[in-house]
């Protein structure tokens, strides 16, 4: 299944195998998929199919029991633990269902650990993290513990997080799967502006909603791609629609 | 009933599952009790080798020291007396054997039995003429035995035989008394009042001794049995004459004419000496251990209560009180203790008699260390203080949990210290992390600093040791009045004891950096993994593990150095201090160790699946 023609994220026989012999299981079984800079991917399917397993492997947090995975032009399943890592740092960002904070920093923190880690100054990680929780809106909480802010707010700060380092592709894991509709919406909202700044995104999700603002989805089963679907008109005006209806 | 039936049962269970942690709980208890039960055991060890050389020896009661053997005469004849024997001529001299030299009394005997103090010859035979006896510690230490030749003065003379007497406090504490006391023959040629030994030999011989170099300083030895041995004090302050004080008249000193005496009891005390500095290292010893245990216990227990939230959730929905989570909790390791206090107290007496043989200035075997109901209570006492000490609080952090929280495992949340988040920011990234780990649980880094200061005390005390006894051999031989190359049978125990103390504060203080690693890294399996996920790399988590742990241990290594000081200077009079470069090497050394133990538990904690770990957070 291919996007564009110049992939930015691209998959060839993508397998996932956990168990041997008779306790094999297939989490991802021969993906072959094309991601094109600038899309916004929705991975959808039933819980246990292998959206989550696919999305940890594109992200190098995995490694395939075979087949191909390319950034741009390089091939990451090969690479070590280490240029993996770095690859982590630079290129991609993370957005997780649980959040994943660490609950003794502040939001600004939190921001800041990504940058810190990739090797900016104290002063620059913190510039930037405040210049995220900005385009967030969450300026006023920037020094809030992660226990004085909503599940909403928290994701936000995720996102922030997955930004800080102007990644080229942003991996979101099920984003509004712990948030209420009010908040959904804020994420929603934060993603149609990564879209619309040219970002990579691939969403996996349960919402069709979320699916919906998507420029492609496509659906999984038995850890295989079963079908694809390109969203006409996807992204911006599917929020908007979305919040239309949700403020009627 | 049914309630401690299931106390009891949920114990056991837990147990079961837990068995290393649990043994490693024992072990940790164990090593604390057996080293104050060993301690404990010297108490008295040498009484009944004593009273058996006595009555072998006829050893005396009251042991007289005249300045003239006219002074005998109405002390023989005093009310009192049962028998005696004496006065015999003490000189004071040098013997030489193989290349080592010491200061020794030479007792002038008959070669006739003696009616009081006749001592007991164990190898060869009783004085002859060119033939001497040599107390049999002393002889050890010279490395002498019968058949050798040995110098005194100068003169050659034949070892006859070995011998023990009940009379004296064998070497090196033959002048038992005080440097003060000890005249009027305390001027010996070649010795110090710590390094001088006895022997035997004949009266001529004894008095043949003076040179025109060495001018003899004589002295009268005589021996009294006493009707009633209980009153042998009272006869002796009766009689004693003080030294005079202070001349007047500058550059004259009044002669000391005594006489002076020492009671059976004073020279059964100074037996005890051989074992008394063993004890002074082993209670210490003991104490530091119990310091340890108490660290290792608290962070075991502490370690198994955060996985056992859940657990402690579950029990408390089905209808548990908290009194009863907090008596599993404490029942379990109060147990744990009573098995290690039982294993330390026979381990202890066990070691002891290794530990409390008298040495070879006595006959009949040893005291059997006396292990009695009272050193029981004390080491069950401590071991379960050092339980209770390190499970109270956990027990009732438990008891009072939220049920809630408790049975959705909600994570005791971290601490948060803003201060060094916001100085950490500007480090290298092992450092960034290891600074907030530190940050995060400040109660187990003072745990961890806690049991650093104690080892590095412990290593400090040894060397401690190392430098006074260094620094006094250098001293007497500056002064020519070293044993020369004789060994202190004192200072060699001392070394066993620091060394057997040492080794156990080393390997549980090794035990504990392992547990206190491995609790970080499960507490930090979250943050380590969220870390990979953002890009930071294994070594560097891995790194940061290591310094977290070095971090901790760094302001216990240097408060152990005082500590450790502090601690010798209360054990030893006139202690030495040791060489800076000691010092410094003791702290880097344990932090160096420190590291080195924790590498492995970190890396492998660095190296946990990401995606399992934030899985499991996330459900």
């Amino acid at each position: 299944m291919s996007g564009s023609g110049t992939a930015l994220l691209r998959t060839r026989g993508l397998r996932k195998d956990y168990g041997k012999g008779e306790g094999l299981v297939r989490a991802v079984d021969e993906v072959d998929m094309d991601v094109a800079p600038g899309e916004t991917l929705a991975v959808m399917g039933p819980s246990g199919c292998g959206k989550s397993t696919l999305l940890h492997l594109l992200g190098g947090l995995d490694r395939p029991s075979a087949g191909e995975l390319w950034l741009n032009d390089t091939r990451t399943d090969q690479l070590s633990e280490r240029a993996l890592a770095g690859l982590r740092r630079r290129e991609i960002g993370f957005v997780f269902q649980a959040f994943h904070l660490m609950d003794e920093l502040t939001a600004r923190e939190n921001v800041e650990l990504p940058a810190l880690l990739a090797g900016s100054t104290a002063r620059q990680a913190r510039r930037r993290a405040l210049a995220l929780l900005d385009r967030v809106g969450l300026t006023d909480r920037a020094d809030h513990l992660p226990s004085a802010l909503s599940g909403g707010q928290r994701q936000r700060v995720a996102i922030a997080r997955a930004l800080v380092n102007d990644p080229v592709v942003v991996l979101a894991d099920e984003p509004t799967g712990n948030l209420d509709s009010a908040a959904t919406l804020d994420v929603l909202r934060l993603f149609e502006h990564l879209h619309a700044s040219g970002l990579t995104l691939v969403i996996v999700t349960h919402d069709e909603r979320v699916a919906a603002t998507a420029d492609r989805l496509v659906s999984m089963r038995d850890g295989a791609l079963v079908d694809e679907t390109r969203l006409t008109g996807g992204g911006m005006r599917s929020v908007a629609d979305l919040l239309r209806l949700e403020e009627s | 009933m049914g309630r401690a039936l299931l106390v009891y049962r949920l114990a056991v269970r837990d147990l079961r599952h837990h068995a290393a942690q649990a043994i490693l709980l024992v072990v940790a208890i164990s090593a604390a009790a057996a080293t104050l039960t060993m301690a404990l055991s010297m108490n008295g060890v040498t009484s009944q080798p004593y009273a058996a050389t006595k009555t072998a020896t006829d050893g005396p009661d009251v042991v007289a020291y005249l300045t003239s053997p006219a002074q005998a005469k109405s002390l023989v004849h005093a009310p009192g007396v049962a028998s005696s024997s004496g006065p015999y001529p003490v000189a004071a001299a040098v013997i030489g054997f193989d290349g080592r030299t010491a200061g020794a009394f030479a007792q002038g005997r008959s070669q006739a039995p003696a009616a009081v103090d006749q001592p007991d010859v164990t190898a060869g035979s009783w004085v002859r003429p060119g033939g001497v006896v040599l107390e049999r510690t002393f002889a050890e230490a010279l490395g002498t035995g019968v058949g050798d030749v040995v110098t005194l003065n100068g003169q050659r003379f034949t070892v006859a035989g070995i011998a023990v007497t009940a009379a004296q406090p064998p070497y090196p504490n033959l002048c038992y008394f005080t440097a003060s006391s000890c005249p009027p023959w305390s001027t010996v040629p070649g010795g110090d009042f710590r390094n001088v030994g006895l022997i035997w030999m004949t009266e001529a011989g004894a008095l043949g001794l003076a040179s025109k170099a060495n001018p003899l300083t004589a002295t009268y030895v005589l021996n009294l049995k006493l009707t009633s041995p209980a009153d042998a004090d009272a006869f002796a302050s009766q009689r004693f004459v003080p030294p005079p004080g202070p001349s007047s008249t500058p550059g004259f000193q009044a002669p000391y004419l005594g006489p002076q005496f020492s009671t059976w009891d004073g020279i059964a005390a100074a037996d005890a000496l051989l074992v008394q500095d063993a004890q002074s290292v082993l209670e210490p010893g003991a104490l530091l251990l119990a310091l340890i245990a108490i660290a290792s216990v608290t962070v075991l227990v502490g370690r198994r209560l955060s996985e056992y939230a859940r657990r402690v959730g579950l029990l408390k929905a089905v209808g548990s009180t908290p009194g009863m989570v907090a008596a599993m909790f404490l029942a379990e390791n109060l147990v744990l203790a009573l098995l290690a206090a039982v294993i330390g107290i026979a381990a202890g007496a066990l070691a002891a008699p290794l530990l409390t043989n008298p040495g070879a200035a006595l006959v009949g075997a040893p005291g059997a260390p006396s292990l009695t109901a009272g050193t029981a209570v004390e080491v069950v006492g401590l071991a379960l203080v050092v339980a209770l000490a390190a499970t109270l609080a956990p027990a009732i952090r438990a008891a009072r949990t939220s049920t809630v929280a408790a049975i959705n495992d909600v994570a005791r949340p971290p601490r948060r210290r803003g201060a060094l988040i916001k100085i950490s920011a500007g480090l290298p990234v092992p450092v960034l992390f290891g600074l907030r780990l530190v940050a995060r649980r400040p109660r187990r880094a003072l745990l961890s600093a806690a049991n650093v200061a104690v080892t590095v005390a412990g290593i400090v005390v040894v060397l401690s040791f190392h430098a006074t006894v260094n620094s006094r051999l250098a001293a007497a031989a500056s002064e020519s009045l070293t044993a020369g190359g004789l060994s202190d049978p004192v200072v060699t125990r001392d070394e066993q004891m620091l060394t057997v103390v040492t080794i156990m504060l080393l390997v549980l203080a090794a035990l504990n950096a392992i547990f206190t690693t491995w609790a970080t890294v499960i507490d930090a399996r979250r943050a380590t993994a969220l870390l990979r996920a953002l890009g930071a790399q294994v070594p560097q988590v891995g790194s940061g593990l290591v310094v977290a742990q070095v971090l901790s241990a760094l302001p216990g290594a240097i408060a152990g150095v005082p500590l450790g000081l502090a601690l010798f200077d209360v054990l030893v009079k006139n202690a030495s201090l040791p060489p800076a470069p000691w010092l410094a090497g003791a702290v880097l050394g344990a932090l160096l160790v420190m590291a080195a133990l924790t590498v492995i538990p970190a890396r492998m904690g660095a190296r946990q699946p990401v995606v399992e770990v934030l899985q499991a957070e996330a459900a």
